[in-house]
This record gives C-alpha cells, structure tokens and sequence, in this order.
C-alpha cells in the first residue's frame, strides 16, 4: 500500500462519482478542495504513475451497449505453468480479464480464469475455442460459464465512497 | 436499448482510459474525436443519463488505497436464487453479481475497505444464507483491460 495523505484521499473521494462535465473540470474540482488547478492535475498525474488511479476516462456499462454474451472461461493448470499461460491469453484482443485464482478444493479445481465479452454466444464459444487451440489449453480441465443475468454491477467503494476500484 | 450514433461510438471507442490531464480536457479530447467541446459535454451527458456509460471518472487500484477485492461464489438452489441475490446484494461491499450457468451459479465480487474484512463479510453471508460461499482471490493480474467496442 501506498501512503496517500489527507489532501489526495479528498480528492480521490471527489472524483470517485465522476468528473465534472465542465470545460474546467480540474479547476471544479480544486474550488471543492481549496486546491489550485494547476496542484489538482500535478495531484492527478502522480496518481495516475503510481498506478493509484489505474486509468481515467469513460466506463460503460457493458450489457447497455450490447455484450450480453459474457463467458468466464477456466481452466486448471499446473502452478509452474500458470504465470506463463495467462501471458498468452492475455495478449488475445478479445481476452477482457485475466487473472490466477485460488483453487477452492475439491468444489474448484480452476486456477487461470479469462473473460471474454461478446454480443453473440456462437462467437464468444468460437473465440474460446481459439484460446483452447492456439494456447494448447484444450487438454486442460476447463469450463465456461455464461452469465444469464446481471443482479448488480456497481463500482467498488472503499472508505465510505472514498474511491471506485476494479 | 438506448441509441447510439457514429460519432456517439467514437466517443466510447476512444475515451475508454487516457484522458488528458490538461486545464481544458474536454477540448483536447473533443479535437481528436473531431467534434466541438461542447458537443463532447452535451454527449457525454446524454450517454451517462441513458445508463451507456456507468460514470465518466476514474478507476482506482483497490490495493494499492489500502482496500481488497475477492471473487466469490455460492451454489444456490433454484427456487431460493432471488431471496438469497436480495440477501448477498444488501451488503455495500459486493460490487457486481451474476448469475452464471455451473452448480456453482451465483458469482459476486466483494470490495471491502481492509482485507481482513472479506473474510468477516463472508461469514456473514454465510450465516444469512445457510450457504458455503467459495471464495477465489486473485494471485496474479495478467490482464485488466475490460475495454469495450462500441
């Protein structure tokens, strides 16, 4: 963890809902914090290189704009063979998300899990497939699970709102 | 589904992360989409109010502010899945939640402000449910992408 002091927990907490839709947004945000302009964005910047802010810009909300074909492929691989594995799916344009996971024996078998996000099942399955192929997972014990229905997508919160993760 | 036009995907296409850090932002990211400010603002009003967009901000590092973020699920059986989403979606700290197609069908991710907390959160749900909740934190990032075309 990073220490972040009082000044930059505010202004993270300010931003968490949004920034403004104004032609000065940082100076809208710096008249809320008693802070220039110019120390919002030198503030903004240092966040963003520390990788605190892991990117700004727009969200969508992915089932609106038509991905409703969304499959989360496992597989369980051998640990020496994971960190390598994931690299490669990681690189497919397609590939979403990608993470190891704690298996959860004997109920979870998987460790390396990938997203894939698509508007049609046919496609998502063919693209899956692909991975399975030209990664050589297909021997792999795996599984896809679609999702059929969204119960809630929200942003992370921490501290009361302090901030929006992912 | 709300529409979209060309310049609208444009939009999405190209604002999904990257924008300036700059006194007028706006402007400079409206020019090279090739509209005016104003019609980037009135846009991307228009998008948020629609629900396209979820929010136009940031995205923050969960641990690095100190926080944790688990994936997490649950076997629930069928005729209880609507009473048991109510009961898990109640706490704040689960973020998304989906039903998925496995015995394993509901999958949730939870964001608590320390980490010690996730395992607290998860006895709770359990005690609520009378459910096992499996819970699979992340080990290694290989991609974070999540960026959609429009």
């Amino acid at each position: 963890m990073i220490e972040i002091d009082d000044k930059n927990h505010q202004l993270l907490a300010v931003l968490a809902d949004g920034l403004p839709l104004v032609p000065r947004p940082y100076a809208e945000i710096g008249g809320q914090l008693a802070l220039s302009e110019a120390e919002v964005i030198a503030r903004l910047r240092h966040l963003l290189e520390t990788g605190i802010i892991r990117r700004l810009g727009l969200i969508v909300r992915h089932h609106e704009l038509g991905y409703r074909a969304n499959a989360m492929a496992v597989w369980d691989v051998p640990d020496d063979a994971v960190d390598a594995l994931g690299a490669e799916l990681a690189d497919f344009p397609f590939v979403t998300l990608c993470y190891r996971r704690r298996r959860q024996l004997p109920h979870w078998p998987y460790n390396l899990f990938a997203m894939v996000h698509g508007k049609a099942r046919a496609r998502v399955l063919a693209q899956i497939g692909q991975l399975n192929d030209q990664v050589g997972l297909r021997q792999r014990p795996h599984q896809v699970l679609f999702s059929n229905k969204r119960y809630k997508q929200d942003a992370a919160r921490f501290g009361g709102g302090l901030a929006k993760a992912g | 589904m709300a529409t979209m036009d060309e310049i609208d995907r444009r939009i999405i296409n190209a604002l999904q992360g990257g924008f300036p850090i700059c006194p007028a932002p706006y402007a400079k990211a409206a020019e090279t989409i090739g509209i005016s400010q104003d019609e980037l603002l009135q846009r991307l009003t228009r998008l948020c109010a629609d629900g396209l967009l979820s929010r136009f901000g940031p995205m923050y590092h969960a641990e690095k502010l100190g926080g944790a973020l688990t994936l997490a699920a649950m076997s629930v059986p069928e005729e209880r899945f609507e009473e048991v989403a109510e009961q898990v979606n109640g706490h704040r700290e689960v973020a998304h939640n989906y039903a998925r197609e496995h015995h394993l069908n509901m999958w949730f991710v939870l964001a608590t402000e320390q980490p010690s907390q996730i395992d607290e959160l998860i006895a709770e749900i359990e005690a609520e449910t009378g459910l096992a909740v499996f819970n699979m934190p992340k080990r290694e990032e290989f991609f974070i992408g999540l960026r959609f075309e429009a």
